[in-house]
């Protein structure tokens, strides 16, 4: 089978393929202001709280459609890898783990790849899904990455990343370890093709993922009030005792101290992204008449602050 | 010295051939035949015990105090004219993470390691081995300086990890291993590493990226402690010895992992009872390791560096 597979329309996809809504999910809670959001209504808005700006995560295969220009992009393949290369077992199988996950989310592993382009720019997109075992990269998750990198590298495309990440996927131990210098050598590849390598940080970035790939782009733009580190809170707080401070590894924390170029909502994404793109790779600016090449739905809740 | 737990017989015989040797110092007793005898049972009984530690016997082993460490494999003859250099150019020198300039077997080279400390002092000056962001900027100008001048880079990782705090956080603890890890892949020189006690995680693999990675046979390399883990992923830290198994950290488990590239065997009961013999062998290791990769020009051996890492996973799993 090739890369390319099937040209996916999420929209159309969507009015087919999904099934309806049971009662008791039509309603969810936001983590940010406790209130009650209509599901439907969320989720036209890019899962953002209309009432606080919150933004709550994000399905990838959504995530990529509002991100390409008209919705409109191809799947890219990832090679298998071999599943459960320790055999590791903890209260459950990982096998099971991984095939519970697999069942649920109908996809391989916790990333997504697609290509198309964004503001008019060649551009190949991965994404975590976090929902996958927390987004955890084990080899199936590395191999997307050096997969995306190499598509990037062969068809001239920008290669953006969106992790959203526990870190490292501890079951399949040091071989996860080693997809830090794997990602990190599908970085460079990218780079060093002369190629825009941009990350975009969404909630969270923990661990092995903030400390490889994660931290060597081009440009590090991340979401409104993402989390974002190396240590977890918790492990901070326990062996330290220390208190955090109040926003500690937030997207703006981390802007303040050097490590985020830009922080933007989600709505803002797209539209950013692509007057990045095109500055780099040295495109015109679009006619102001049409608009940028958004084509995402139209923003609501609260801008950026902070 | 610390004594393990599982070493007990040993540490028994041990006193008792103590206690003998005080006996004879007062009289004309000839007890060196009894004394030979247990000699040997201690002998009999450390191989024993060490032909088959489990994982979480050998993540005491490589943890214990009295292993060498970084320093004392530089000042112990590993390395001759040790001149250490300091400082980020940044904010901070940080002691967890020593390096500089010496000689390895009359080679140029630069050296690089995590020190743990040998007692409360030395430990806290050193924060147990658990580098913040100034550490590994220190280890990335001092490769981009061995890179400069052609010299080859020698790490001897040892560290139970990246240190968890507010400040390494702000000063971005994730960016300096991310670069670090990058630096490593990018420099034309030879870099060997090898792992002398402990192999933790993010903190560990931030000097580990190299050409060949050694591996002393009682050291572990691991994505997260086996106590970490185990409070993860069992709920309980009492879980640590069945996440050691669990995890393949050991020597054997990664060489047929293909993660690391060789062991080097230790003195018979672990480093911490012949350091002298360690520090030896371990530099028979770098030099071999050293002459396989020193008929690559820059290029190659960036290719190679680069093939062995992307080419892991692919190989040596069921």
């Amino acid at each position: 089978m090739s890369w390319l597979t099937n040209l996916v329309r999420p929209k159309i996809r969507g009015l087919v393929g999904e099934k309806k809504d049971m009662p008791d999910n039509l309603w969810e809670k936001c983590p940010g202001c406790s209130a009650m959001l209509f599901k439907r209504e969320l989720e036209d808005n890019l899962n953002v709280c209309r009432a606080c700006g919150h933004h709550l995560k994000l399905d990838p295969v959504k995530r990529l459609g509002s991100l390409f220009d008209g919705g409109a992009y191809r799947l890219v393949e990832v090679p298998k890898v071999p599943q459960d290369p320790l055999k590791f077992r903890d209260q459950k199988r990982y096998a099971d783990r991984l095939k519970d996950a697999q069942n649920k989310s109908k996809r391989q592993d916790a990333i997504v790849v697609g290509e198309g382009s964004v503001g008019g720019v060649k551009t190949v997109i991965a994404v975590f899904d976090f929902g996958f075992m927390g987004g955890s990269m084990g080899m199936g998750v590395g191999e997307a990455i050096v997969t995306a990198a190499r598509r990037a590298v062969a068809s001239k495309s920008a290669l953006v990343v969106l992790p959203a990440s526990g870190g490292a996927r501890m079951q399949e131990g040091a071989l996860s370890l080693m997809q830090m210098p794997r990602t990190i050598i599908a970085a460079n590849q990218v780079k060093t093709a002369g190629l825009p390598f941009i990350v975009v940080l969404t909630d969270p970035t923990t661990g092995g993922v903030t400390a490889s790939f994660a931290m060597v782009g081009d440009i590090h733009i991340a979401e409104r009030g993402a989390q974002i580190g190396f240590a977890g809170a918790r492990v901070i707080e326990s062996t330290i005792r220390e208190t955090l401070p109040p926003g500690f590894q937030r997207a703006e924390y981390l802007r303040d101290h050097g490590m985020i170029d830009i922080v933007v909502t989600r709505h803002e994404l797209p539209e950013t992204l692509g007057r990045i793109l095109r500055f780099l790779r040295k495109e015109k600016a679009p006619r102001r008449d049409q608009g940028p090449f958004l084509t995402g739905p139209v923003p609501h809740g609260a801008k950026a602050k902070g | 010295m610390q004594s393990l737990d599982f070493e007990k017989p040993v540490t028994d015989l041990e006193a008792k051939i103590e206690e003998l040797r005080h006996l004879s110092d007062g009289g004309p007793m000839n007890i060196a035949g009894e004394i030979g005898k247990l000699q040997d049972k201690v002998k009999r009984q450390l191989q024993a015990l060490y032909g088959k530690l489990t994982p979480a016997q050998k993540v005491q082993v490589a943890r214990h105090a009295d292993r060498p460490h970084c320093l004392d494999y530089i000042q112990g003859g590993l390395i001759e004219d040790f001149t250490p250099l300091a400082g980020d150019r940044a904010f901070a020198e940080d002691q967890a993470i020593i390096g500089g300039l010496g000689r390895f077997r009359g080679q140029p080279c630069v050296v690089i390691g995590q020190e743990r400390g040998n007692d409360t002092e030395s430990r806290i000056r050193h924060n147990f081995g658990m580098a913040k962001p100034e550490g590994y900027r220190k280890a990335q100008r001092l490769m981009h300086l061995a890179d400069r001048f052609g010299l080859p880079i020698v790490t001897l990782v040892d560290t139970a990890g990246a240190f968890p705090g507010v400040e390494a956080e702000a000063r971005g603890q994730a960016e300096a291993i991310a670069r670090s890890v990058e630096v490593c892949l990018q420099v034309g020189v030879p870099l060997i590493v090898t792992i002398i006690g402990e192999g933790g995680s993010g903190g560990a693999i931030a000097l580990a990226a190299g050409d060949r990675v050694l591996m002393l046979e009682h050291a572990i390399y691991s994505v997260i402690s086996p106590e970490g883990c185990a409070s993860i992923l069992w709920r309980s830290a009492s879980h640590a010895a069945e996440a050691a198994a669990a995890l393949r950290l050991t020597a054997q488990d990664l060489l047929q992992l293909g993660i690391i590239d060789r062991i080097i065997p230790e003195p018979l009961g672990g480093a911490q009872r012949a350091p002298q013999d360690m520090i030896a062998r371990v530099g028979d290791a770098i030099a071999s390791a050293l002459n396989d990769v020193s008929g690559l020009d820059k290029k190659a051996l960036l290719a190679a560096r680069h093939e062995k890492f992307l080419g892991m996973g692919k190989k040596g799993l069921a």
